[in-house]
């Protein structure tokens, strides 16, 4: 009843093949749409900023990225933390050597560089797979930050080793730096999350993303069929790492301000993503953005519950959050595999017939 | 269907069968190929030659080297001898992919279907080597590759029309029973537009009622499409009505070769059916 797809014909192939086929869907895209360009930004201040939205926003851009890799293309990856440091580093340099450059166009090049350096350690994947491969991409984690570690000229020789992000602005508005205000940071990475999404969209759903979904499914019918493995697999690393790479240099530019690569880049945050699209569904775009709300939300809905409502020590409150994350994943595994987009789906099933049972 | 990406081989070679069907020339041949693996010989020195449009079966026991020939074809193997002349010129040895991009499609013995992906998907997914649309042109969705997936989608809703699997055509392969994933399977082959289709076992496990509409589609395909087919079958009803040619293999070795009649009354293969101790 609430969710009908009844009546709703298609006429040509093209009005079959969009994004939100069913009538329902689209408008309730135009309202998340509407909400997030006109109405929060107006009411956003820096503590729903900093704890919630921009989190959220820029782990769903590294959660798509990882999908598309993991989920799409059934490679797995743990480099996720390396690779985003990357795409931090990039930032650094890119606007500190040019000072001149605007926002976009660096985290846009930031993201092309970590593609390359994505298909560098995607090379691999070529020979191994599964879990072999799992650890060839650990080795890009490490590696990647012991070598922001380690080569002062990454830093530019900074005394402490960090790297912070100067001020920049956009249209005479600080989009970085201890100045920028929360909504102009908040737009900036709903901009950057609207066209990631859609590019994901519009790949997934064509002829590259069948090829990486055949190879996920069964590499050796998909090459039998014509798919060319190299080829599937470097796009899909290279995608998948400029994805990343944009969401690192967004971490540490508009969110982070300031950041010190084993702490913010480490092998946590694959971790931290890996669960993100297992839990919000592998190969599956609104699963990448149900994940990172899920995780991004979870940890302050619990403390808050935990220190404000029961009044418990923080410390205890932490070690308990600790607990029921690893437990919700355990659960997730065991009883709901392909994740929240799979209940968001027999939702959808369900309310097509409510109120009625058949 | 198929003239506008594979010319013709010779119009002035070949013949008409009695069904009024036309062979063409020789469009594929083997010659003397040799398949080792370590010290097992898997093939040995097997030599044919495959007739455009005709249904050309491949027989004989287990273990008789038949799936390796056919992944010798789909260059899955490569021979450590011998050669393998397609339309006329000899075929370098190549990856899989190529090969199927010089128009040779197939289906597996064990249903090698995208799981994960909606039948649709699988078939679209047969019509790659069609689809030409830059990395580019794909991420944002202009021009040809819009217009290409509408394209290929018709193609692919003709295929789904010929094998009458329009009701499933959204559902994820993963649901379907055994033999609608064979009709899939099927159907991801012919999108692609195959000049040769190799169809390994594709009436095994089946019951009376799906092998008569295999075998229905089988000749559909080679009748409509004029798609030359090569095919593995235990059922010896079924290859003795379909093929036009049958080559007989054991242990590895070629012991016959021929029309079904041929076949049925040559000495070597019932001895080898039947079977007689090798000395």
């Amino acid at each position: 009843m609430f969710y009908r797809e009844a009546g709703d014909f298609k006429t040509s192939y093209a009005e079959d093949n969009q994004t939100f086929p069913i009538k329902f869907d689209r408008f309730r895209y135009y309202a998340v749409l509407l909400v997030a360009l006109g109405i929060i930004p107006f009411f956003i201040n820096d503590y729903w900023a900093n704890a919630l939205l921009i989190p959220f926003l820029i782990y769903a851009i590294a959660a798509i990225g990882l999908n598309i890799l993991t989920g799409y293309c059934g490679q797995v990856s743990l480099g996720t933390g390396g690779f985003m440091a990357v795409g931090a580093y990039a930032s650094y340099k890119l606007m500190t050597a040019f000072p001149w450059m605007d926002m976009v166009s660096v985290t846009l090049l930031a993201g092309l560089i970590t593609a390359m350096v994505g298909v560098a350690f995607g090379l691999p994947s070529l020979r191994i797979k599964g879990f072999y491969l799992a650890v060839a991409t650990l080795a890009a984690q490490f590696f990647l930050v012991w070598m922001f570690n380690k080569v002062p000229w990454f830093y530019n020789y900074s005394a402490s080793g960090q790297i912070s992000a100067p001020e920049r602005t956009m249209f005479g508005l600080a989009v970085t730096g201890p100045n920028a205000d929360a909504w102009v940071r908040y737009l900036f990475c709903l901009f950057f999350v609207f066209v990631l999404a859609w590019l994901a969209r519009n790949l997934t759903r064509g002829s590259i993303g069948r090829q990486w979904m055949a190879i996920r499914d069964m590499d050796i019918a998909a090459e039998i069929i014509g798919v060319n493995p190299l080829k599937a697999k470097l796009t899909a690393f290279a995608v998948s790492s400029f994805f990343v790479g944009i969401a690192g240099g967004l971490l540490f530019t508009v969110y982070l301000g300031a950041v010190e690569v084993g702490e913010a880049f480490g092998i946590t945050k694959s971790f931290l993503v890996l669960f993100m699209i297992i839990i919000g569904g592998l190969g599956s775009l609104f699963g990448s953005f149900a994940g990172a709300a899920f995780m991004v939300l979870l940890p302050v809905v619990l403390r808050n519950f935990m220190t404000g409502t029961l009044g418990w020590e923080s410390t205890i409150a932490t070690h308990f959050e600790f607990v029921i994350v690893g437990g919700l994943i355990m659960f997730f595994l065991i009883v709901e595999p392909h994740g929240l987009a799979r209940l968001w789906q027999l939702t959808k099933e369900k309310l097509r017939l409510w109120p009625f049972p058949h | 269907m198929n003239e506008a990406i594979h010319p013709p081989i010779d119009p002035n070679e070949g013949y008409v069968t009695e069904d009024g069907r036309r062979i063409g020339g020789v469009v594929m041949e083997m010659k003397h190929i040799t398949l080792r693996f370590g010290g097992v010989e898997a093939i040995k020195d097997i030599s044919f030659d495959i007739r455009e449009g005709e249904i050309r079966a491949i027989i004989g026991p287990n273990g008789a080297g038949k799936s390796s020939m056919l992944n010798v074809i789909s260059g899955f193997y490569n021979p450590q001898e011998g050669e393998v002349w397609y339309k006329g010129q000899i075929r370098k040895p190549m990856k899989p992919f190529q090969v199927a991009r010089q128009g040779i499609a197939r289906t597996f013995q064990n249903i090698a279907l995208f799981e994960g992906m909606s039948v649709l998907d699988n078939v679209m997914t047969g019509r790659l080597n069609h689809m030409k649309a830059s990395f580019l042109d794909q991420g944002f969705w202009w021009g040809k590759a819009q217009r290409e997936e509408v394209e290929n989608r018709e193609k692919a809703e003709q295929i789904i029309d010929f094998l009458e699997i329009q009701a499933i055509r959204k559902t994820p392969v993963g649901r379907l029973p055994y033999g609608l994933k064979k009709r899939v399977e099927l159907a991801r082959a012919l999108a692609a537009e195959p000049q040769i289709l190799l169809l390994d076992e594709p009436m095994a496990g089946m019951n009376v009622e799906e092998k008569e509409d295999m075998s229905r589609f089988i000749l559909d395909v080679n009748d409509e499409f004029g798609t030359t087919i090569v095919l593995i079958e235990h059922d010896m009803g079924v290859v003795m009505d379909l093929s036009d040619r049958v080559v007989v293999m054991d242990y590895g070795k070629k012991i016959g070769d021929g029309t079904p009649d041929e076949v049925r009354n040559n000495q070597e293969v019932i001895d080898a059916y039947l079977g007689v101790s090798h000395d």
